[in-house]
């Protein structure tokens, strides 16, 4: 989230699309709630469903699965069409002025360098014009007929109210309405948040579906300020606090990258992340990169990393593919080629795509370990749950070792929620058993292989006998200890770069943020971003005064919120080019002729004047970025694509199947299907009564929600003779499922053109361990493919067929 | 707007303060001190009040959690009570019904106590010692990383690649844990790390 939570009080508009946050995240939801009492504030809802959100709305209309690209550029058109534009903000936030290469173009569905053969973009010619100053051309007035503005505007030409209808099944009228109420918020006094979960992530094209709401956010000047916002309601506790510390493939901590193999050693890999200002005067904060990425190397190998050795960079595995993403994982796996799997706290059997092959993938394994404070479905897969887990428990030949950790109730540390504030919370039990924390099972782990190294010798024992543990008790590190090497130490004396006598933190005093962080060795920080977290001042992710000056919504002192303290980011955007706030009655910074002042930490350095420096430092532009460059793998602006599985074709191109730069491993497109087979399309959601496979284990919520069902529209019951309560058979090309049907005037028929569209919906809750019936997921059925650029599978649109079926009686 | 008295020790006071009074106005003299043995303090002032969060969706609401005896002070303690924390922004003591369940997941049935292993072709989990597992994981860790790890490419580029052993880290758990596996797994050289950001 660009905002925290408590900030949506303060909006006018809520659009929730993609998500369903009065079921997924209902004590959030309540500040949407408060806005509408208090404020008059307004709720839209766009889902296939009529969901428990929707009918707390103040308009709804229905959408196809996977068709979200097309309403949001059609919306943009709209906006341009009718002069909805917050003028003043599109021309000096965003890079609307900025001039575009000749070679760009769009045609048939695809951008222009597309090589069908290796499924990706030469993106060469998605990029600015550059001058001879060195820097990017600009026309300010938005006339030059190459300027991203005129791009844009031709590029959503396409996407025309009667366009809607026919792809995304939305009734022209709804989408018209909805336009009208999101057009009011291009007011510089009105605001419009977004609201959006995994109903946008989850598709072969998620990221651009994000991209999609965020560049009409941009035109209505909505990034920025209170109770507007690109809101991201993220999952699991603390699933924004395993991205910031990089727990992916090709991340380290604080969004920098794992090294590729084209990056041969350390001066190549600086070399293209300089990030120079493509505008005069702009801040361009990744300039700093070094600095983070030095102090990572001092935080991981200490004195073993130095000059000489460029900070030990060669002891980091280097990628020779995008990344080694738990789809390319399991398909590895299946092949034969992984050896031994860890699963800390993650049930893979009940939570990726196809879960035959996640099975036959398992089987392979020579030793699967399962750290965990739960039974989990994965940890099982080898026994035997009749037509549950149909396995031959005597073929599979995988060891596994099972782990009993911690729950969050007995263990101390910090978790980020998706406002990024750092909470950190304190161990209240004593754990069941035998059950250890992570933070020992992990040392222990870590400690033997690093003892085998040293007895036995070994392939580069290096980064691992040189890995810094300088811990009180090397068997245990507290808590305390690695937040404080997160946030970052002194190494020697630090001094104020411009003024190489002022002593700024003496050695082994903690660093107060991450302007102190060097590239020459002196300190150590294993997170930039978290770096002010854990001071001399002591631990700010503790700090509990709940006071709210003015009732902002922003509650400075509460925990700590990365990066800085600061709550809302790109916070400077929020006033005009002389620093007033857009909307007085909301001011949220304010430039007052020396500084930036206001309710939260300025996202911009506190004396830069309002007229000079652009609002989104972290970009080389200082501005925001409707036209992404060549920084997305399939496209500058978003495009509509199918689903792999549509009953519909690209209206652009017929032939285009899907994300045509989506990465696809044979078998897998052996197993899409086509309409013809599997007629309805079929989408997953979750239940106010359950988080993911979690609840199922405890009786309360097993009670609620005790059974695994299907829901689907009156009109397809009467289709299929299903009866509601009766038992129906759902299968699609990868596998079938048998549940109840629950038959609802939730879900109606989608007319996409002549196309009749049924939609069937499978919430995800059930599987074969815990306190509910036995049942399945969704991803018995579900494709193997994830999204372009970020590998998240595609959940919410794929195709199913079904059919009533027996089973014992209703009760 | 911080709670000074905190309920605990409110209450604390309060009901030593109901016991004497009324027992004192009633003059029951020598039975009184044994009388007031029997007085049981209130349920939530005999415990000890933690501040957590819900370990489920990432609103990350306030939770209080209620515990016979104190962790913070090396004691055993049995987590009795967990209630939205009224002082939270966020939530305001509010619980959707997950996080209003959250003590039966801590003290659910399905709670894993003791390392187990399930040996290859058997269709059972048998019990095994925290150094029997730790010491067959490190040797398998260090046998496949010693076979199977990449140190130069065909171009001759150091790689230091080891992708045959992968590992999923877990959403649910603290920045700190995380930053000890990454720490720990990337020294290794493992490639194939990811978490539920995926998903
Ligand atoms: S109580 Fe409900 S809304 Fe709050 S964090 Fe837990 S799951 Fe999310």
């Amino acid at each position: 989230m660009t905002n925290p939570w408590t900030d949506i009080r303060n909006t006018d508009l809520v659009v929730v699309m993609g998500g369903n946050a009065a079921e997924a995240h209902p004590c959030g939801f309540k500040w949407v709630t408060e806005a509408k009492a208090h404020r008059g504030a307004k709720l839209i809802v766009v889902d296939p469903r009529f969901t428990r959100t929707a009918s707390v709305s103040d308009y709804y209309a229905p959408i196809r699965p996977g068709s979200d690209i097309t309403f949001l550029m059609a919306m943009i058109n709209w906006m341009i069409q009718n002069d909805k534009v917050q003028w003043e903000y599109v021309k000096n936030f965003t890079n609307a002025a900025f001039i575009v290469k000749d070679e760009f173009g769009w045609s048939d569905g695809l951008f222009s360098g597309y090589d069908p053969e290796k499924r990706d973009y030469d993106k060469s010619s998605w990029d600015y014009v550059m001058g001879d100053d060195g820097f990017a051309q600009v026309d300010m007035t938005l006339q030059h007929p190459r300027c991203v503005w005129n791009l844009l505007k031709e590029h959503v030409s396409r996407y025309t109210p009667e366009l809607v209808q026919q792809i995304c099944g939305t009734p022209k009228d709804r989408f018209l309405h909805i336009a009208q109420m999101i057009g009011e918020c291009s007011a510089p006094d009105k605001t419009m948040t977004s609201m959006y979960a995994l109903g946008w992530t989850q598709h072969s094209k998620g990221a651009q579906n994000i991209r999609g709401m965020a560049m009409l956010q941009l035109i209505l000047g909505n990034i920025g300020v209170r109770g507007g916002g690109m809101n991201a309601l993220r999952g699991h506790s603390n699933i924004q606090g395993l991205t910031d510390i990089g727990l992916m493939s090709n991340l380290i901590p604080g969004y920098l990258n794992i090294p590729t193999e084209k990056e041969v050693d350390w001066t190549t890999y600086m070399s293209s992340r300089s990030f120079k200002p493509l505008r005069p005067g702009q801040t361009s904060y990744w300039q700093n990169y070094s600095k983070f990425m030095v102090s990572f190397l001092k935080a991981m190998w200490g004195d073993a990393a130095t000059a000489e050795n460029d900070w030990a960079f060669e002891w980091l595995p280097k990628l020779d593919v995008p990344g080694y993403d738990i789809l390319r994982m399991f398909e590895l796996m299946k092949a034969g080629k992984i050896t031994n799997y860890f699963c800390q706290g993650f049930n893979p059997l009940l939570a990726f795509p196809n879960r035959a092959k996640l099975t036959e993938a398992l089987s392979k394994l020579q030793l699967l370990v399962v750290m965990d404070p739960l039974e989990t479905e994965t940890a099982r897969f080898w026994e035997n749950h009749g037509e549950h887990n149909d396995v031959d428990s005597a073929a599979i030949q995988t060891e596994v070792i099972q782990l009993p950790t911690t729950c969050f109730a007995e263990d101390d540390g910090s978790l980020v929620n998706s406002g990024r504030w750092l909470q950190w919370h304190w161990a209240a039990g004593t754990p069941p058993g035998q059950a250890r924390r992570d933070t020992w099972i992990m040392s222990q782990i870590f400690l033997r292989v690093k003892k085998l190294y040293e007895t036995e010798g070994g392939v580069l024992p290096e980064p691992i006998v040189n890995l810094t543990w300088d811990y009180a008790d090397p068997n245990e590190p507290t808590a305390e200890e690695l937040a404080k090497e997160m946030n970052g130490r002194a190494l020697s004396d630090v001094h104020d770069l411009k003024d190489t006598t002022k002593l700024l933190t003496p050695a082994g005093k903690q660093l107060v943020n991450f302007s102190q962080y060097r590239d020459d060795g002196s300190t150590m920080g294993a997170c930039w971003i978290f770096s002010g977290s854990w001071t001399e001042d002591g631990n700010m992710m503790a700090r509990r005064d709940n006071t709210d000056p003015d009732d902002a919504g922003m509650y400075p002192n509460w925990t700590y919120a990365w990066p800085l303290n600061r709550r809302v980011l790109y916070n400077r955007a929020s006033a005009d080019l002389k620093g007033k706030p857009w909307d007085a009655s909301r001011k949220l910074m304010e430039w007052n002729g020396e500084k930036w002042t206001g309710y939260d930490v300025p996202d911009i350095a506190p004396t830069s004047k309002p007229d000079e420096v652009g609002p989104f430092i972290m970009n080389q532009e200082g501005t925001s970025r409707l036209f992404t460059r060549g920084m997305m793998r399939d496209g500058p602006f978003p495009t509509h694509m199918e689903p792999f599985e549509s009953p519909i074709a690209n209206p652009f191109n017929a032939q285009m199947r899907g994300n045509p730069v989506a990465r696809v491993f044979a078998d897998d497109a052996a197993q899409f299907a086509t309409s013809d087979e599997f007629p309805f399309v079929a989408t997953s959601y979750r239940l106010t009564e359950h988080f993911h496979y979690w609840t199922k284990n405890n009786r309360i919520n097993a009670a609620l929600q005790p059974e695994f069902f299907v829901e689907i529209s009156e009109e397809l019951a009467a289709l299929k003779g299903i009866t509601l309560g009766g038992w129906v058979r759902v299968w699609s090309k990868r596998g079938s499922v048998k549940a109840k049907a629950l038959v609802t005037k939730r879900l109606k028929p989608l007319q996409c053109g002549d196309k009749t569209v049924y939609v069937v919906g499978i919430p995800l809750h059930w599987g074969f361990v815990g306190a509910a019936r036995k049942g399945w997921g969704p991803n018995s059925l579900t494709p193997f493919v994830g999204d372009a650029n970020v590998e998240t599978p595609e959940f919410k649109a794929f195709l199913v067929n079904i059919e009533p079926a027996t089973g014992e009686a209703v009760s | 707007m911080n709670i000074d008295l905190s309920r605990r020790g409110f209450l604390k006071l309060a009901g030593a303060g109901v016991a004497a009074t009324s027992l004192g106005a009633l003059g029951f003299g020598d039975a009184e001190a044994a009388e007031k043995a029997h007085v049981r303090a209130f349920k939530l002032a005999s415990t000890t009040e933690t501040r957590n969060t819900c370990t489920y969706c990432s609103v990350a609401c306030g939770i209080l959690i209620y515990s016979k005896g104190d962790v913070a002070a090396g004691e055993q303690a049995t987590i009795v009570h967990i209630e939205g924390d009224a002082d939270h922004p966020t939530n305001r003591g509010t619980l959707c019904p997950k996080g209003a369940a959250l003590k039966d997941i801590v003290h659910s049935e399905s709670r894993l106590t003791t390392p187990r292993i399930r040996r290859p072709g058997t269709d059972r989990f048998d019990e095994i010692s925290w150094d029997e597992a730790l010491d067959k994981i490190a040797r398998a860790l260090k046998d496949d990383r010693d076979a199977n790890i990449v140190l130069k490419n065909d171009a001759g580029v150091p790689v230091n690649r080891w992708t045959s052993t992968g590992f999923l880290a877990a959403s649910a758990t603290t920045n700190e844990t995380a930053w000890l596996t990454y720490k720990t797994v990337r020294a290794m050289g493992i490639a194939g790390l990811d978490n539920q950001a995926r998903v």
